[in-house]
């Protein structure tokens, strides 16, 4: 059957990049930094890089996000402002990510002087990975009894009490959850990160420094063909880091509902 | 306490208002730096201008904007049918247990990086499509067969859902009526899903439109009308990409200009989808 087929094919891509990249997995290939423009050596600059921006990027983008989610599900019904605050999450969630690197250029590489660095594509992936985080938090929340808050009530808790210390841990695994298929999505991520981090393959210093990051150096040895085999490397590392994270996430989800219900 | 409950109150609102102004500011500093191009050298020989040239400030993009709407035709025309196919077998066809493993498969590909995808196109399906089918093989049609496998989960699951938030008494009714399982599932349940159905589509448009790196790999980057789908050609998205990187002056402000033609399309058709998916829940 054609839906057969289609899978097919896509399991095949997938096994096409690792079966010629996995032999190139070895230990220094993580651990070495890329030499001659990637040729030979390893990819640790990148991995740091990759790491670096991550970090970043849920650092500003998962508060930012639980935030929304604890206002829209805490704090408000249905009204004006929760209607235009979810009409912009929404829009933001369409937003293709080169527009999202052309911003982050011109904002906080330029007009923010923060130059190409760890610092703008953190940034940058933030503001991308905000809707995937508000809308997993907010699930999170509202599958919280509520029960549970009136009994925090009941005991003369506070708004701020009941969320901190009763709503927010036991909405945490569906948060976490939210928070690690952003981290998935951020690893992939190249148009935004080229325009706003920068593709050098130099260890960073601090967060001012321009990095490379895996899937850029990827689409780098790709294009410009550098080195198929440090490209299939490369690919198969992502591939696998990506797969990875996000089966982690789908066990999560799935032992998170179990739980639930 | 009633004072800190208040500040803390607004504090919240003002963590929740981040999306909307990043929104914003996104919309601000694209037309910032992109309008007063295209008031320059005007609308009419931006959008409708043949040739795109930066070294003699010419900033055509008409080329892009057709390229656009031919990859994504393509990746439409193969992704929608393959799309239903699937969402049909996926929601009908199998027993549960075997649906369990499937979906979470369909997730997992949708998760694999765009680039990862350009790289397949560009080392199996421009070889294949250059030895088989003529031109350089950097195509349309290559840029069309690998958008259309990655819009593929996106009609998948929502239009899944859709089917899924349909009444059982849909499904039931038309079977005690004595409808077989195929003229249920065509004659009732998709033409009752079709909001959904149509939603699915029209977001997996704005993604296919909104590629990149992908695309960026295996179109080939001729600056041209293209005339048939075996020819080379740059997207809107592509144009951006591939010159970026060492535009100054009024040749990034054209690139930020496409910016603005990108973000138009791209806002249209997900509003679109997003009054459409409003309106099946009711």
């Amino acid at each position: 059957m054609g839906a057969l087929l289609t899978i097919a094919v896509m399991i095949l891509i997938l096994l096409q990049i690792l079966s010629e990249g996995l032999p190139v997995l070895y230990l220094r290939f993580f651990l070495d930094s890329p030499k001659n423009m990637g040729r030979e050596g390893g990819i640790f600059s990148t991995i740091i890089g990759t790491l670096a921006l991550t970090g970043v990027a849920i650092l500003f983008g998962a508060p930012l996000g639980v935030g929304t989610a604890v206002f829209l599900r805490e704090y408000t019904r249905e009204s004006k402002i929760s209607r235009i605050i979810r009409f912009g999450t929404d829009c933001l969630a369409g937003v293709p990510s080169i527009i999202f690197g052309l911003f982050g250029f011109v904002f906080f590489v330029i007009r923010l002087k923060l130059g190409w660095s760890i610092l703008s594509g953190g940034l940058t992936l933030a503001a991308m990975i905000l809707p995937t985080v508000i809308s997993t938090a907010e699930e999170s929340i509202k599958a919280i009894p509520p029960s549970y808050r009136e009994v925090s009530y009941s005991l003369g808790g506070t708004k701020w009490q009941t969320i901190t210390r009763v709503v927010l841990p036991s909405a945490l695994p569906g948060i976490f959850t939210g928070i690690l298929l952003s981290v998935g999505r951020s690893i992939g991520e190249t148009a935004a990160v080229i325009l706003t981090a920068g593709s050098s393959l130099v260890m960073p210093t601090s967060l001012f420094s321009p990095i490379r990051t895996m899937s850029v150096h990827f689409y780098i040895l790709a294009r410009e063909g550098i080195s198929m085999k440090m490209a299939y490397g490369t690919g198969a590392a992502l591939i696998l880091l990506v797969l990875m994270i996000n089966m982690i996430a789908q066990w999560l989800i799935n032992r998170y509902i179990r739980h639930r219900t | 306490m009633q004072v800190k409950e208040k500040m803390i109150e607004k504090l919240f609102l003002l963590i929740a208002l981040s999306s909307i102004t990043i929104l914003a500011l996104i919309t601000f500093f694209i037309f910032e730096e992109g309008l007063p191009l295209i008031l320059k050298i005007g609308p009419k020989a931006f959008l409708l201008g043949e040739r795109w040239i930066p070294s003699k400030g010419l900033f055509g993009i008409f080329p892009m904007i057709t390229s656009s709407f031919w990859v994504t035709l393509g990746a439409l025309i193969l992704g929608i049918p393959l799309g239903l196919a699937c969402t049909i077998f996926l929601s009908e066809l199998i027993p549960p247990s075997i649906g369990i493993l499937l979906r979470p498969a369909i997730q997992l590909l949708a998760a694999i990086p765009s680039v990862i995808y350009g790289f397949w196109g560009l080392i199996v399906l421009v070889p294949l499509i250059q030895n088989y089918l003529g031109g350089p093989g950097l195509s349309i049609l290559a840029g069309s067969l690998v958008l259309s496998f990655m819009i593929l989960p996106t009609i998948i699951t929502i239009s899944e859902d859709s089917l899924k938030a349909l009444p059982p008494s849909y499904k039931a009714g038309a079977l005690a009526l004595g409808a077989t399982h195929w003229q249920t599932i065509w004659r009732v349940l998709i033409p009752a899903a079709k909001s959904g159905i149509v939603a699915s589509v029209i977001l997996g448009m704005g993604r296919a439109i909104g590629e990149t790196m992908a695309m960026i790999m295996i179109l080939g980057n001729a600056v041209k009308m293209p005339t048939s789908f075996l020819d080379s050609a740059r997207t809107l998205t592509t144009n951006i990409g591939i010159e970026m990187g060492y535009a100054s002056g009024d040749h990034r402000q054209a690139l930020f200009a496409t910016g603005i033609v990108l973000f138009f399309i791209i806002m249209a058709l997900n509003i679109l989808a997003i009054f459409l998916s409003r309106r099946r829940v009711d």
